[in-house]
């Protein structure tokens, strides 16, 4: 539930994804759901000339497990929370393995 | 479960990630890759966000002789989200 809520506070940003299979694309974040499935919108493929196929497209939705990496704004994240909202997530998945 | 809370020892796998918040880690992934960063975020599939981030990737190339050469690749990034599904290991780094 930390990521999904996570990205949710994303939505609107520009973020470049980094696919399993290399590819990577640059474009702004409409929505997420809890299995980390991502919509992409006024996309941008980098490295086009090496996958031309992707061209014409211009939104897309991501399968979250195809996903390898997402780079985010820096300046987006505040990393403070961030990781007060990890303690908290730990502490609650260890309250229930209890 | 254990339920002894002693003196913070880890007492599951990753409690040692926990103790690793705010500070910087190696990560091994599938694909021949590494990271090492500062970790922000983590939660039970190892799911990560790690900041300054330095990339290793280790490309096997085998020139005409059938020679086989290990190239790396390093790349920078600020911020980066790492779905726990590539993650292999997460040590801590002194």
């Amino acid at each position: 539930m930390l990521f999904f809520s996570f990205f949710k506070t994303l939505t609107n940003q520009t973020v470049t994804i980094e696919l399993k299979n290399d590819i990577r694309i640059r474009g702004i974040l409409k929505s997420v759901d809890q299995y980390l499935n991502i919509k992409l919108d006024d996309i941008e493929v980098l490295d086009l000339d090496k996958y031309p196929h992707l061209s014409s497209v211009k939104n897309m939705f991501i399968r979250g497990s195809v996903v390898r990496y997402v780079m985010l704004p820096r300046s987006e994240v505040d990393v403070g929370l961030l990781e007060d909202a990890t303690r908290r997530e730990a502490a609650n998945q260890a309250g229930k393995a209890r | 479960m254990a339920d002894n809370e002693d003196a913070g020892a880890p007492s599951e796998p990753l409690d040692l990630v926990r103790l690793s918040l705010d500070e910087i880690v190696f990560v091994k992934l599938r694909g021949d890759r590494e990271l090492k960063g500062r970790l922000h975020a983590y939660d039970s599939h190892c799911n990560l966000v790690l900041g300054d981030v330095e990339e290793t990737i280790y490309v096997v190339e085998e020139d005409d002789n059938e020679e086989e050469t290990t190239r790396t690749i390093k790349k920078q990034e600020e911020m980066l989200f790492v779905r726990g599904d590539s993650v292999v290991l997460i040590s801590p780094q002194a």
